[in-house]
């Protein structure tokens, strides 16, 4: 062991240490800038040693050193400039972009070190390996998080697509691509082997991520996220650098963790979202109770939800894919403040997936300036129903179903917010149609509920220009 | 070339450990920013585009050198400035401004506080 290559491991620890510490501290609203300013700084050791390494190990020469500061520009000035200006409720394409292209460099590392070696003798089989999985994986995710995106952006329909015989081309595709790995391994040095495993992995994550449904995609992109990860983890097996190995572990573990929770708060399993792709008849109805049978519903105008809203004591919003989908974030915070200022105790009660991915409620709702000290979680939220006065729930539907407690439906067993525990509740939507899962939901017909039919944002302005004739008189 | 082997393995499977632990607790409310910086974490294949840069001495070389390195500047500047951006908006309240109400309770507790301390 060099004097540098001792250095550059100490480096590295210190960068997995800071990498871990700023992970630990993303756990609380409080902490959690700065423990992404850490890892950052962690990020910032472990290239800033690398770089020292190689200059004094490898050397490399002019033509090199230019492609990489060429591309770190380039990639880099791509990647700031989207982070910058991309709109809070396009965040889960973004982030399944960005996904995309860290799987497509952790597959290039990997044939860059393929190509490299000899090409009289095989590679020894702890080289080969992490290549070959490096390869599959970094391009399954790289395809996949990339037709990820085009579905949560619109640009691919959100309907599971499916074509005849897909299934029978995706399974070819997978025994294509673990033949021409295996055969990789096997035989001597053969890059084109190597292109149609990359090839066939290509394909694999294109039709893999196709058949799933938009709303089902940021499990997916989730779980490529943990693919990544594990890819990048691959890249430092193959070229022996132990900061890749590290951070690819973290990120492998992180994305597991991540995408169990989001299915388990969606009601669905893993397996069932990828098999669903697989050609069974796992997909949402969508018709099931579907018209508009107004009757034992009890309709509101924004006047009548004003003024319920400005004789209570304690209001609960309960935010969902509509207001999401409406981007009404600042309308609602708008409303909320104007109760709150009113001396009404307002709060917010988060399902782990509303809006389009865990969490992005609170990141949309954090955007409209709400404090994070009003937004409860599932627990806290559920302790407080009982002495709510009113719940106002936008654009939520699945999340709020009391069917779930019962079984023998499509969101029995889920999680869900006790709305039906409040003593009034107030619903604003666009119509009676049922939400993702299909089915009804009773708590729209309960005698306590009065629907308000708009869309979230219109609806929202409206009920805020109403009640400010009641808070201020 | 067993013993490199056998380190890097021990440093995986220990990393990954350690990754389950540290997230395993993070609340619902910080899932997409924590997606996000683990998204950015992963740029860290930015070093192995380093390393092929050095290590490169054929145009194809050059190419992938290119290529790799683009693509994981993309990853890592993007992701740490997209996640710092959802993060800073994560504000504490404004220092309470609401008059605090005296409830209606309060002669009843104090009355209570009395007795209590007196028996």
């Amino acid at each position: 062991m060099t004097t540098t290559d001792f250095v550059t491991g100490i480096l590295y620890l210190v960068a997995a240490t800071l990498f871990v510490t700023g992970l630990h501290q993303m756990r609380a609203p409080s902490t959690a800038r700065r423990g992404n300013l850490i890892s950052a700084a962690g990020m910032a050791i472990a290239v800033i040693s690398t770089i020292v390494v190689a200059l004094v190990d490898d050397g490399g020469n002019g033509w090199g050193w230019g492609a990489l500061i060429l591309g770190v520009l380039l990639g880099g000035t791509y990647g700031v400039g989207r982070a910058r200006t991309v709109k809070m409720t396009d965040i889960p394409q973004l982030v399944s972009i960005f996904n995309a292209v860290g799987g497509g460099a952790a597959a290039t590392v990997a044939i860059a070190d393929f190509v490299r070696h000899s090409s009289t003798t095989s590679l020894p089989l702890n080289s080969s390996i992490p290549i070959v999985l490096d390869v599959l994986i970094g391009a399954v995710t790289f395809s996949g998080s990339l037709i990820a995106a085009g579905k949560l952006q619109g640009i691919i329909p959100g309907q599971p697509i499916t074509f005849l015989g897909s299934r029978a081309v995706n399974v070819l595709a997978v025994l294509i691509a673990l033949a021409a790995g295996v055969l990789t391994l096997v035989s001597t040095h053969n890059v084109a082997l190597l292109v149609v495993v990359l090839v066939a992995a290509l394909i694999f994550g294109v039709l893999m991520v196709l058949p799933i449904g938009g709303a089902d995609a940021p499990v997916i992109v989730s779980l490529l996220n943990a693919l990544t990860g594990l890819a990048v983890a691959m890249a430092g097996f193959a070229i022996n650098n132990q900061a890749l190995i590290i951070a690819g572990a973290l990120v492998g573990a992180a994305g597991t963790i991540l995408t169990l929770q989001m299915a388990k708060a969606m009601n669905r399993s893993v397996p069932s979202i990828i098999m669903g792709g697989f050609g069974t008849s796992d997909t949402p109805s969508g018709t099931v109770g579907a018209g508009q049978d107004l009757t034992n519903i009890r309709q509101l105008t924004a006047d009548d939800v004003a003024i319920q809203l400005a004789y209570a004591q304690h209001v609960m919003i309960v935010p969902g894919y509509g207001l999401a989908a409406a981007r009404a974030q600042h309308e609602v915070a708008e409303l909320a403040k104007l109760l709150t200022d009113h001396g009404i105790d307002v709060k917010y009660a988060i399902h782990p997936v509303a809006g389009r991915m865990p969490g992005h409620m609170n990141v949309l709702l954090a955007e409209a300036n709400v404090p994070y000290t009003q937004m409860l979680q599932l627990d806290e939220a559920n302790a407080q129903f009982d002495i709510c006065d009113v719940a106002l729930v936008v654009g939520a539907n699945d999340v709020c179903n009391p069917d779930a407690r019962e079984p023998g439906n499509a969101v029995s067993g889920m999680p869900i917010l006790d709305v039906d525990h409040a003593k009034s509740v107030v619903v604003i939507k666009r119509s009676m149609r049922p939400g993702y899962a299909g089915i009804t939901n009773p708590l729209f017909t309960d005698p306590k509920t009065g629907m308000f039919f708009a869309d979230a944002k219109q609806g929202l302005t409206d009920i805020f220009a109403a009640a400010k004739e009641y808070v201020a008189a | 070339m067993t013993e490199t082997l056998f380190s890097n393995l021990a440093i995986f499977v220990l990393s990954l450990l350690v990754g389950f632990e540290v997230i395993s607790k993070i609340p619902s409310t910080l899932h997409t920013p924590m997606m996000s910086g683990a998204n950015a974490i992963h740029g860290v294949i930015v070093a192995g585009a380093i390393a092929t840069a050095a290590l490169a001495h054929s145009p194809i070389g050059y190419v992938l050198t290119f290529v790799a390195s683009a693509l994981a500047a993309a990853n890592v500047c993007g992701g740490y400035v997209v996640t710092d951006r959802m993060l800073r908006m994560f504000r504490k309240p404004d220092p309470v401004t609401v008059p605090v109400a005296v409830p209606i309770t309060a002669p009843v507790s104090a009355v209570a506080d009395v007795l209590k301390r007196a028996s």
